[in-house]
């Protein structure tokens, strides 16, 4: 086996780096919106409503029940093929659609099961001041939940950063995209990908790092 | 005032609450006794509408609301006129002390910020907690929590304030401050419901003692006359069992 090509790993690092924010922005803009819709999910969900319940219960089941990289091509090549206005939906926006879609589909269910875990007697509590059912998720069940719901949510971010990698499948010259191309040019393919997997890995690393602090924030109200 | 008229609750087949006709006026301290499970807390929590009633009319102050068909609204007036401390405290656990007690002059009266933490320090103050101000639920003791959640029950000046045992789950340590507190609420001339089976409470401070049995008022006089001349053979009984654990 040839020794590793350090130099051309060293040199790869700050070409590869000019592509590290795009995919970051995609992994921030889909947790943002993912988020927004799980916890519209969630709440439909505990509050059993109507209609809106049982529509809520097929979209989980059809993102949680299906391959993302599935879901991207239906987004990206499927949709414009029956809506040829759909055709403006480029790989980036295509990603973000399903990354959303896909993991406000997890991320639902745990944040449900973490509002459903929140005391119940601080909801009669707060309805007894007269609180109505909006001000209550908002001041006393959601943040509660947050920090129920912080660990497995921080893993679904992670979990998403690395997903974004499937976005060169629609053309996106994010960090998998840009290393794919360096590496069929040079042939260097191990050399490459290690640099792209370390930089994955360096990003997650700060990730964790980063939910260790929220933990020691969100738990401080719950220390003796 | 409160006016209670042909109040009655049912869960699925069971009768809870039967018919129950109460006037109270303003100013006057009631305790409810009775066995477990004769609906005295769910009377609390049908006036407060933790529970809607299944018929009958409850009048808090101005406010008359058909039990049975009060609309959203109604309720959450109803509420705001109705404060309820409940056996287990119910804190928010991820509020402190002071934001406790001013959360719902906040977010219910919409009081601009300064007013209402100004308002909730003078009840930390009066329920002897000035220095907890910023101590989280968790590091308080249960004795400190449920004078958190009287003092909640007292930041808004609701018409009257429902107690639902709240003693019920303290050490036997912590009873006395609670008791003190309502006290000294009693002898401000808060307008109270108390249900409860701290039986020299009721005897030193009621105005009132109601028994409740099977969902019906029994028997109701001052304390004195139920206590050391109770009538109906239910209440009879019930005394002698519970004043052998619990003297007056």
């Amino acid at each position: 086996m040839d020794v590793l090509n350090v130099d051309y790993m060293l040199g790869l690092v700050p070409v590869l780096l000019r592509y590290l924010p795009l995919t970051l922005q995609l992994a921030t803009i889909g947790m943002v919106l993912a988020l927004i819709l799980a916890c519209l999910f969630a709440v439909v969900r505990v509050l059993a409503i109507p209609v809106l319940n049982q529509l809520t219960i097929v979209f989980i089941s059809f993102f949680r029940g299906t391959p993302l990289l599935v879901q991207l091509f239906l987004f990206y090549y499927g949709l414009p093929q029956l809506v040829s206005a759909l055709t403006v939906i480029d790989g980036i926006t295509a990603t973000i659609m399903g990354l959303t879609m896909h993991f406000s589909a997890y991320m639902a269910e745990s944040i449900r099961a973490a509002i459903v875990g929140v005391d119940r007697s601080q909801t009669e509590a707060a309805l007894s001041i007269g609180m109505t059912n909006g001000q209550l998720m908002r001041r006393i069940v959601l943040p509660q939940a947050t920090r129920v719901a912080l660990p497995t949510l921080m893993n679904y971010f992670i979990d998403m950063i690395k997903a974004t990698s499937l976005a060169f499948t629609l053309g996106v010259t994010e960090l998998m995209g840009a290393t794919q191309k360096e590496a069929s040019g040079s042939f260097l393919y191990f050399e490459a990908f290690i640099v792209a997997a370390i930089m994955y890995w360096i990003v997650v690393e700060l990730l964790s790092k980063l939910q260790h602090y929220l933990e020691i924030r969100l738990n401080k109200a719950y220390s003796r | 005032m409160i006016k209670l008229q042909s109040l009655s609750k049912h869960f699925g087949k069971a009768v809870v609450l039967d018919g129950i006709d109460l006037t109270i006026e303003k100013g006057e301290i009631v305790v409810i006794i009775g066995p477990s499970g004769t609906g005295k807390s769910t009377l609390l929590r049908c006036i407060n509408f933790l529970e809607q009633p299944t018929a009958g009319t409850i009048t808090v102050g101005d406010l008359t609301v058909d039990a049975d068909k009060a609309s959203r609204g109604e309720i959450l007036a109803m509420r705001r006129q109705t404060a309820f401390v409940f056996q287990n405290y119910a804190l928010f656990a991820n509020k402190t002390a002071l934001q406790n007690i001013a959360e719902r002059l906040l977010v219910v009266d919409r009081w601009p910020k300064e007013k209402a933490y100004k308002r909730a320090r003078e009840i930390l103050e009066q329920i002897g907690l000035a220095d907890k101000a910023d101590a989280y639920p968790a590091s308080m003791s249960g004795g400190q929590q449920q004078r958190v959640g009287i003092g909640r029950a007292m930041a808004a000046g609701a018409e009257v304030i429902l107690f639902d045992e709240p003693t019920s789950s303290l050490d036997p340590e912590w009873v006395e401050e609670v008791l003190g507190l309502m006290k000294q609420l009693a002898s401000e001339r808060q307008t109270m419901m108390v249900v409860t089976h701290e039986m020299s409470f009721a005897r030193d401070v009621a105005d009132r003692v109601i028994f409740i049995d099977g969902g019906r008022i029994v028997e109701q006089g001052p304390p004195s006359a139920i206590f050391y001349h109770p009538q109906d053979p239910r209440t009879k009984d019930f005394l002698k069992k519970i004043l052998a654990t619990n003297p007056v």
